[in-house]
């Protein structure tokens, strides 16, 4: 025991040295040395199952607006279809009611034509008769003077007259 | 023609001691004493030696400080101003020892700034440097920022690995926290001064881990860790395990037992990594040692000699720079399982 190799000795400087020493680096390290090191990482973690939880959620959210905008897509092409479908019945209607007051107007604007026709005609006619009349009454006063120049066939015509009136 | 390079430089370098040999062969005069000078290498020391040439050594002188057991006044000196009553006993490899006035040689309470302790002192500047930057990084830089990359990262993928697996897997998600930076000190510790203890000039080289005091005082830690803080359950299960009750009543076997097992496991600790960082020490100094000695039989037993101890040479470094790692690796990792152990309702968890 008494002449050991120094290194299998217990020798109470060397000990003494040894626990300030790693008094000292304890005290440093645990103050100062691994919590940085270890909250860090921790935190690290923390942070990245959280950006992991928020990645997964925005990626559904996206799935679900994407859907929400094929819908939504869907939706309008009805809708769409839904207008053409009713501006073509609109227009129809619109033509149909178009042709029909034109047909309308043609045959009032052709009915008043032939009133105006009518109208004109007997217009026309009884001018016609007028100066018809007039002729034949002048046509009948130049004979009644020719043929009254005398007594004799003014009485014979007056005769005439009278048995034509009396019967 | 790589290799060729290769071994031709290992030939070199098996021609390299030649001529310090031929330095030290007058200084030496007769043979070469192995296992004295790896004693010495492995041995603390009051200076730090660096090289020798022609008789001369080159050294940095260390601060003693001894306290006289005869009068209780300190001195404070270097190995050449070694005050009267004070001598390195030789007997005692070198100790100080004091020449009381009775004439007996009493062991005086010895403060010394010896190899080792300025070992440990780099050790904790060199922890202190690489955790302050780290920290410093930290605290530029958080969560939502950029992970580190480089030095600080490797930092911190080794202190995850220990703290995440080792750690927390051996004492449980419960009761883990408070021991988590003990027990990273603890690693890191052992595993700078192993990898500081393979290099082989001034700023490393000294022997620490393989030293019983700086293990001794690491176990009795481990064991405080252990026992002071373990639950009700754990000390139940000492002093009244589930065994037979004609185990522990009239004769209390099992108890004795189970104590027995608590300062076991620590001394296991100690001795564990004492004698392998130390084996290995000594393993990579013989070879070295074996170099000088193949050449003081001769130039061609030498070239042989010298070309096999520098390649087992090269392997024993490689095989201490592993040994370095996992010998940190047990010791925290069996600190962390027996710490484990006396918080067993975490186990059943």
């Amino acid at each position: 025991m008494e002449n050991l190799p120094s290194i299998l000795t217990p020798d109470l400087g060397l000990l003494f040295w040894m626990l300030f020493a790693f008094l000292v680096v304890l005290f440093f390290l645990v103050r100062f040395g691994f919590p940085a090191i270890t909250n860090t990482v921790e935190k690290r973690k923390q942070y990245i199952d959280e950006s992991l939880a928020k990645a997964h959620e925005a990626s559904e959210r996206l799935l679900h607006i994407k859907q929400e905008g094929e819908t939504l897509l869907q939706e309008a092409r009805e809708q769409q279809a839904k207008i053409m479908k009713e501006a073509a019945e609109t227009r129809d209607a619109i033509v149909e009611k178009a042709e029909e007051k034109a047909r309308q107007e043609s045959v009032r604007i052709i009915a008043e034509a032939k009133q105006q026709i009518a109208f004109e005609k007997q217009e026309a006619i009884r001018d016609i008769r007028s100066q018809v009349a007039e002729l034949s009454v002048n046509i009948a006063e130049k004979i009644l003077r020719e043929e009254l120049s005398s007594d004799k066939a003014q009485q014979a015509n007056i005769d005439r007259l009278l048995d034509e009136v009396s019967k | 023609m790589k290799q060729i390079k290769t071994i031709v430089l290992l030939f070199l370098i098996s021609f390299l001691p030649l001529q310090l040999w031929s330095a030290t062969e007058e200084s030496a005069a007769g043979g070469l004493n192995i296992s004295e000078i790896v004693l010495e290498h492995l041995s603390d020391n009051y200076e730090w030696h660096i090289a020798s040439y022609k008789g001369k050594s080159l050294s940095i002188p260390l601060p003693i400080i001894v306290r006289s057991s005869a009068t209780g006044a300190w001195s404070v000196c270097t190995a050449e101003t070694l005050p009267k009553p004070f001598f390195f006993d030789a007997a005692h490899h070198g100790k100080i020892y004091e020449q009381m006035p009775n004439g007996s040689h009493v062991r005086p309470l010895d403060l010394s700034i010896t190899k080792v302790v300025l070992q440990i002192w780099i050790v904790v500047l060199v922890l202190l440097c690489i955790f302050g930057y780290c920290s410093r990084w930290y605290k530029h830089h958080d969560e939502k920022s950029e992970a580190p990359r480089g030095f600080v990262g490797a930092i911190e993928m080794i202190v995850m690995t220990i703290n995440d697996d080792v750690v927390k897997g051996s004492i449980g998600e419960k009761h883990y926290k408070p021991y988590a930076p003990f027990l990273l000190t603890v690693f890191f510790f052992i595993l700078t001064s192993n990898l500081i203890g393979l290099i082989p000039i001034f700023p490393g080289g000294s022997n620490i881990t393989g030293n019983i005091n700086i293990t001794l005082f690491l176990a009795i830690c481990s064991m405080i860790a252990i026992n002071v803080f373990g639950s009700r359950e754990y000390w139940k299960d000492i002093f009244w395990p589930h065994v037979p009750t004609f185990l522990k009543v009239p004769v209390p076997l099992m108890p004795a037992i189970e104590l027995f097992g608590v300062f076991t496991k620590p001394f296991a600790l100690m001795i564990r990594l004492f004698a392998n960082m130390m084996a290995g020490h000594a393993v990579i100094l013989s070879f070295t040692c074996v170099i000088f000695l193949g050449w003081s039989m001769g130039v061609g037993f030498g070239i042989g000699l010298n070309t096999f101890s520098i390649i087992m040479l090269l392997f024993m470094n490689a095989l201490e720079f592993l040994v370095a790692f996992v010998q940190a690796y047990v010791f925290t990792l069996l600190t962390a399982v027996f710490i484990g152990l006396a918080h067993p309702q975490a186990e059943t968890e």
